[in-house]
This record gives C-alpha cells, structure tokens and sequence, in this order.
C-alpha cells in the first residue's frame, strides 16, 4: 500500500456518511437529531426528573401523611415537609408545608423508592429553567401536586400496577374490618336476653 | 527543578530561556477542571506539574454521613461516563460486607449493563482522543451517534441516561423486559459493523499514526510500580485484568481474550481500547445468550428498599472491586454496625493513571503532551471526586 491510504480510506468512510445522511433513516446512518423545541421525542415511560406529590380525585385528599420518611432517606436533603395540626393541637396525617428545591434535588428516585404510602413519584417534567434561581426553584406543595390520572398519563405500567396494589390492600383491610365487625356482633347475639 | 534546568547550548551566543506556563483549568484539551503546569524549551516539555481538586466534592466524606444505600446515586457522579460500572463497584463492596447473595438473573444483567458501559467510555475517548489530535469533531459525532443508542437503552431501563442508579445491594433496581433486550440485541448486532468503520477511519490513518507511535511511552516497570490499572497498564503489555483474576459476578463463565499492547504507547493504548471493545461485544454475546429468569434482587435486601436507613452492615470491612473502564475502580468500606460507613474510599482509576503524566511527557512536544493527556482517559468527577 503506498503512503496515504489510510487517509484516503478514511476520507472514503466520511463521504459515504454525509452522502447517507441525506438519503438513509435515523437507525440506519441518517440523521438522527431532533430539533427540540419543534419536534420532541417521546418520553420513555421510566424517565425520571423531579418529585411530585400524588393525589386521588380532589388536591385535598393527597395520599402523602407527613412521616418525613422520604425527606430523611433523601440523599442531598432536598425535601422539607411540616405536619398540619388541628386547633386542639392534634398532629392530622397530612403536610402544612411540603418543600422540594429542585435546585438541590438531583433525580435519583430514592424518594419514590422509600415512600410507603406511594405518595411521592418521580415526574417527566424537565423544563423548568428559569431566570430566578431561588423562588422560582423551590417547589412548594401547590406546584407539586397532580392527580393520579396524570400520573396514569406519563406511566401507564407503574400506576396501574401500584392502583391494584392500593385496591387489593384496601380489600383486605375491608375484609379484615368486616370481619372484626361480624365478630364482635356474634356474641351480642348470643348473648342471654333478660 | 528550574534552577537545574541547563539550557541546551551554553556557548551559543542566542539567548534562551525556559517559559512556563498553564494549561487549564479552563482548557479544552484538559478534560475538565484539570491544569497542567509546564515548564518549556522551546517546544518540548521539562517539566509537567499536574494540579488537581478542583472538582473536588467532598464524595467520601458525604458518604459517611449517610446510609449505604444513599451513596448509590453520588457514585454515578464519580466518573460520570460509566455510571454503571461504579454502582457496580460500590454494590460489589457492600456486598461482600453484609454476606449478601446475588440471583443470577441480576448478576447477567450486572454484566451486561458494565460491558456496554465499557463500549460508551471507549468510544468516547477514542473520539476525544482524536479531537486532542485535532481531526475536530468527526471521529467523536460518529462516537457519540453509537453511545446514543446506548443512552437511550439505558434511560429506557433505568430512568436517566447518564446518572443510572441502577444497581440495588443484592441485585438491580428494574427488571430487563423481552423489548429491551431486543433493543440491545439490535445495537449489538450493529455495533461491530460501527467498529469496523472507525478503524477504517482511524487505524490506518497516517497521520494518526506519525501522531501516535512512540508518542509517551509507558514502561512496563514503571506503570506497574505506579500501580497503573486498566487499558493503560494493558497498553505497556502487562496481563491484568480484574475480571480474570478475581473472576468477581459471573465473569470466570464467560470466554474472552485480554488484548495487550507491547510498546505502551500512545497508539497501543487507543488499540487496546479498540479490541477490548470487540471483547466486549463477544462477552456481551455470551451472557445474552445465557441469560436465566428469575428474581432480579435478593430476598434477604427487599425490605431495605423501602427503608436504607434499617440496612445495618455487620461490624467490618470490604473492598470491593471491578474492571472498570478506566481500570481497577474499587471501593473501600468499613462498618461499625451503624447504618453508616464508618469509612468510606473510593479507589479512582484516573487519579491513579494521572500520578504517571510527568514521566510519560518529559522530552515530549507540548502538542504530544496534549495528546498523551487524552490517552491516559482521565474523568474529572473521579480524580478530585
């Protein structure tokens, strides 16, 4: 081989790749850019990127009870939640203030993993830049609060796997109620009259 | 080092002297927030003074100060190309703390998510590498097209492209489902074709080559007791690679060849990269193959899911190890029954390799310098870490 063909079979692989950019598909040598804000990809339904509050049917009734679980196992401490308390002082089973700094969160889904009320899932949303870096980032319990229908919407597999999860659980705890029901009025029953 | 510097010819009459200068922090060809401080002659290196911490993170001492299971996601952000290799690191060490046994399903998908982990890191640093080189941009687009598909596969499986957080103590977070797998079949039976375009691009290259042979070599003797790892070590023509001699996950079941270079080299080390890739590929075949059903985590870790802050090592130590990309990436901890490390070190493969930069460069061209730097394969995250 004289000198300078490796450079020349090197320019042969350029070429036919600009001329297959113009004529083959994204899989196959094309191009596969998308130009973002126009054109968007379809999020994979596991994407992961920022926490958010998970309700059923109306914002009051949030599955989340304030047991700052997740706001302990958080590795960078991104979560501050305070419990709501009635006028007599009673600690009630759901949050005053539920804080995320997504300045500081850095999506790792450790939150979902931990919540044992499957209160808190991680979101699709990604943009949320902004000018102001301190107010504007930290999310307060308003701004992250969604139904579970939009959790339906961005991950079909996992709610309706955890739906039937909640549903079987509230069966037996149904069933387990019933049950202590029925036990406590057979006795009344057969209690002597008189 | 300055004042022993003897300039070349002391009866010339030309005055000369030796200039010092700073290459980085903010430098493309650094990597990262690395500097390199150089003392010239001319146009050759006499001195090279690597200065690092600019990064730094405070990753050990953070990771004493949490649960176990809570330093997952920060290991991601050590070198982070290879997010997946570090969990593994990382679980592999915690592992062999607590006693915990991994299903086998979860080991396959441990191996198969390192491999192809290793074939993102090597593309992009061939690229890279050629970018130091000045071919500006072609060879790392064609690089970055493959390692797309890869990210994709990834986010798909594990929810982010880059910082994964995959891999659970005792297993792995998700489980792998027949499309995927079908997806990476997809890539795999693609990417020889890829490799065998780059080095045709590449290999052959005459300049690439004038550029490359005898360019920083690395003796035998001295990566040794420097204690280099990886492709680096590989590249001097030393047998040592951690998934032979350990043999750790499933590893000592597949059949693969450890690729040696003889010169130690600049270009021997972009070789062994490319043909650990093709070694990859076969590993990546085999364990494809073979891969079992089953559970994907222990039984004995499933509750520590739900609460890390329970997971209580016995009293102890471990050091876990694996091959990572950039060499022996190993993580040392030490438990004294609370649900914290005691200890916690990280042993980063590109500090390491970096502690040899002045020998390899002495005598070398400032633009040789450059290029010895990106074949080294240094990430910033995990130098200063």
């Amino acid at each position: 081989m004289f000198f300078g063909a490796g450079i020349l079979k090197g320019l042969m692989v350029t070429l036919r790749s600009f001329v297959a950019s113009y004529f083959r598909g994204p899989d196959n040598g094309g191009l596969f850019t998308v130009e973002y804000p126009e054109k968007r990809l379809t999020q994979k339904e596991n994407f992961r990127n920022f926490p958010f509050l998970i309700y059923d049917n109306t914002p009051d009734n949030l599955r989340c009870v304030a047991c700052d679980i997740c706001a302990k196992e958080c590795p960078p401490k991104c979560i501050y939640i305070v419990r709501e308390f009635d006028q007599d002082g009673k600690p009630l089973k759901r949050p005053a203030v539920f804080d995320i700094d997504h300045t500081v969160c850095m999506n790792c889904g450790i939150c979902e993993e931990a919540c044992p009320f499957d209160a808190i899932y991680m979101d699709h949303h990604f943009e949320i830049a902004n000018a102001d870096r301190q107010k504007a980032l930290l999310f307060h319990k308003e701004a992250l609060l969604k139904s579970n229908e939009y959790f339906h919407e961005i991950r079909p597999t996992d709610a309706c796997e955890i739906d039937a999860r909640r549903a079987a659980a509230e069966a037996r705890k149904k069933a387990a109620i019933a049950a202590k029901a029925a036990a406590a009025a057979k006795p009344a029953t057969d209690m002597p009259t008189g | 080092m300055l004042k022993n510097y003897e300039i070349r010819d002391p009866q010339s009459s030309i005055d000369t002297q030796t200039l010092e200068i700073n290459i980085g922090p903010q430098h493309p060809s650094t990597h990262g927030v690395f500097r390199m401080n150089v003392l010239l002659d001319g146009e050759v290196v006499v001195r090279l003074k690597p200065v690092m911490g600019y990064l730094h993170r405070n990753h050990e001492q953070i990771a004493e100060n949490m649960s176990y299971a809570a330093s997952m996601p920060y290991t991601d952000r050590l070198d982070y190309f290879t997010s997946m290799s570090n969990n593994f690191g990382y679980a592999l060490a915690v592992e062999k703390l607590a006693n915990v046994e991994v299903p086998e399903r979860a080991e396959y998908i441990r191996v198969i998510m390192a491999e192809i982990t290793r074939l993102v890191n090597h593309v992009s640093v061939i690229g890279f590498l050629l970018n130091d080189l000045g071919a500006f941009f072609t060879p790392v687009l064609y690089a970055f097209r493959e390692r797309e598909k890869i990210l994709d596969l990834f986010e798909e499986i594990s929810g982010s492209r880059m910082m994964c957080n995959y891999l659970r103590f005792g297993g792995v977070k998700r489980d792998l489902t027949p499309a995927v797998l079908e997806k990476l079949r997809g890539i795999l039976n693609h990417f020889p074709k890829f490799l065998d375009e780059f080095e045709t691009l590449l290999s052959k290259n005459e300049i690439l080559c004038m550029r490359c042979q005898n360019i920083g070599v690395l003796p035998a003797e001295l990566a040794v007791n420097a204690s280099v790892t990886g492709p680096m070590l590989r590249g001097s023509g030393v047998n040592y690679d951690i998934r032979k001699i350990d043999g750790y996950s499933v590893y000592n079941r597949f059949e693969f060849k450890v690729p040696l270079g003889h010169k130690g080299d600049v270009y021997d080390r972009y070789y062994v990269r490319i043909l650990e890739m093709r070694e990859s590929l076969k590993i990546l075949d085999q364990a494809l193959k073979a891969i079992p059903t089953g559970e994907i985590i222990s039984k004995k870790m499933v509750p520590f899911l739900k609460s890390p802050r329970n997971f209580k090592p016995p009293v102890g130590e471990a050091y876990g190890r694996v091959e990572g990309p950039k060499g022996e990436l190993g993580f040392y901890v030490v438990s004294d029954g609370s649900p914290q490390p005691w200890r916690y070190h990280v042993r980063a493969p590109s500090f390491i390799n970096l502690t040899i930069l002045e020998d390899i460069c002495l005598g070398q061209k400032i633009a040789d310098a450059i290029v010895i730097l990106g074949s080294v394969d240094i990430v910033l995250g995990e130098v200063d870490r």
